[in-house]
């Protein structure tokens, strides 16, 4: 499957409107902005998990044109806080999920048959991003993926998470606050200011 | 066998003592003295009104006025079924879904019971069809209650999971299982345990009913046993089309969890 650029054409949604913007494949793209700005409902607007207005294309194909549930399982939305529903950690997992991936996190393998009640935060966050790439996306959206981690574990993941956009060519937003993550990380960085989304240049050395 | 009549004088003497009661509990401050009178007061009104109604029905023995009685017991058990919600729906469909539900479950299994089962002559006698659908028509309010009730509350409380699952990529009636189930289960329990409880623990009121007016108990059993068979089928049937109903009114064309289709609780 060749990789594939995530459009959006004037999209209105919360208080945010005129967002038009192209995310090319394997592009790390940093999003910034106060609390309640409307980050959150852009990434929604964008999984199609909010009613908006605009459009939103991948490749050449436009949201609405896919079925919700299609387009939610290319376009693929972490959000801050992660949901557990089941007993067991596995039993949100594919049955054919590859549990090597685990170590690469630094959790063991037999953490799938972990009590979801007995998690750290940590792990759940992490837990959390292994769950939202098993099932293969074309786009990642993450909405603060290492906010719980500490600093070792936020470089660790950052590594592992960039390696794996640029492997797999996947356009990726990441919402975050940490200026220096943002440094680090962003190929472009995006503010929101004045209700709306620009462009803002990367910060230099 | 002939059946006892009861004076007014002897029914008094029944809400003189509901009286006392009243009166013990409000000396004992429970706060329940108000409710209890105006319930007795409520049941004896009630049910002497639907006496003279059904007088009348019986003697008129038409189809129109079987049919107009049925449709009023519908719209009033439509509204109770709303009232009882903590997060209704909003609009039409607040209103909608239960009575919509209850139509077409209790109206079918009456139907079935009246032309195939029962068979009376012709299939509309009042004698039977108003008690039959009566008796569907409340248990079915039941089931349809609860399970629109669980319904709308469990996605208020599992909206995040819903939601993380929906992001997921799950489809929305997917994502909606577990809360639909649930539900279902809810709806259905009270009418599963009444059939497990029936005749030890518990002496069915119909049954008890024809036994007092004089039926033979072998046949006011059989009675009892269609009975509680058909509302079992209508207490499902209704509550599996409040959920399917509900749970389609929660989701949009997108798949989207429509939380803003619900009323927020008036006081909490």
């Amino acid at each position: 499957m060749t990789a594939q650029s995530l459009t959006t054409l004037k999209l209105i949604t919360g208080q945010l409107s005129g967002i038009s913007f192209k995310f090319e494949p394997g592009e790390l793209v940093c999003l910034s902005g106060p609390s309640g700005s409307g980050k959150s409902c852009f990434l929604r607007a964008l999984a199609d998990l909010d009613p908006h207005q605009g459009e939103v294309w991948l490749g050449d194909r436009e949201q609405q044109s896919y079925s919700a549930h299609l387009w939610r399982q290319k376009v693929r939305l972490l959000p801050a806080e992660s949901q557990w529903w089941q007993e067991r950690v596995g039993d949100h997992f594919p049955l054919d999920f590859d549990t090597s991936q685990l170590l690469d996190l630094n959790l063991p393998a037999m953490a799938l048959d972990w009590s979801v009640a007995r998690l750290s935060s940590g792990e759940k966050q992490r837990l959390a991003l292994l769950r939202a790439l098993a099932w293969t996306p074309q786009v990642l959206l993450l909405d603060e993926p290492t906010a719980n981690l500490d600093a070792q574990r936020v470089a660790q993941v950052e590594d592992w998470l960039q390696y794996k956009i640029r492997q797999e060519g996947w356009p990726v937003i990441w919402v975050s606050h940490d200026t220096q993550q943002i440094k680090r990380l962003a190929d472009r960085h995006l503010e929101i200011r004045a209700a709306t989304i620009r462009e803002v240049p990367l910060a230099g050395d | 066998m002939q059946v006892i009549e009861l004076s007014w004088w002897q029914l008094s003497l029944a809400v003189v003592l509901l009286l006392l009661l009243a009166l013990i509990t409000h000396l004992n401050r429970l706060g329940l003295a108000r409710s209890l009178v105006i319930g007795g007061l409520r049941t004896i009104l009630q049910l002497s009104l639907i006496g003279l109604v059904l007088e009348t029905l019986f003697a008129a023995n038409s189809l129109l006025w079987v049919s107009l009685l049925g449709l009023a017991m519908l719209l009033l058990a439509g509204r109770e079924v709303m009232a009882r919600q903590k997060r209704r729906l909003t609009g039409f469909w607040a209103y909608g879904v239960g009575t919509l539900s209850m139509f077409v479950s209790s109206f079918s299994v009456t139907l079935l019971a009246l032309i195939v089962i029962i068979g009376p002559d012709p299939w509309y006698t009042p004698q039977y069809a108003i008690p039959l659908l009566g008796m569907l028509l409340g248990n079915t309010m039941t089931g349809v209650a609860i399970s629109l009730d669980r319904l709308t509350e469990l996605a208020w409380q599992q909206r995040q999971a819903i939601e993380c699952r929906l992001l997921l990529g799950q489809t929305g009636q997917e994502a909606l299982g577990p809360i639909r189930r649930e539900a279902l289960r809810a709806g259905m329990i009270p009418s599963i345990n009444a059939m497990a409880a029936a005749g030890i623990i518990s002496l069915p009121g119909m049954m008890t009913g024809q036994i007092l007016a004089g039926t033979a108990p072998a046949l006011a059993v059989k009675y009892q046993i269609l009975i509680m068979l058909l509302l079992v089928l209508g207490t499902g049937l209704g509550s599996f089309l409040a959920v399917v109903g509900g749970s389609r009114r929660l989701l949009d064309q997108r798949e989207r969890l429509r939380l803003d289709r619900l009323r927020q609780p008036e006081n909490s």
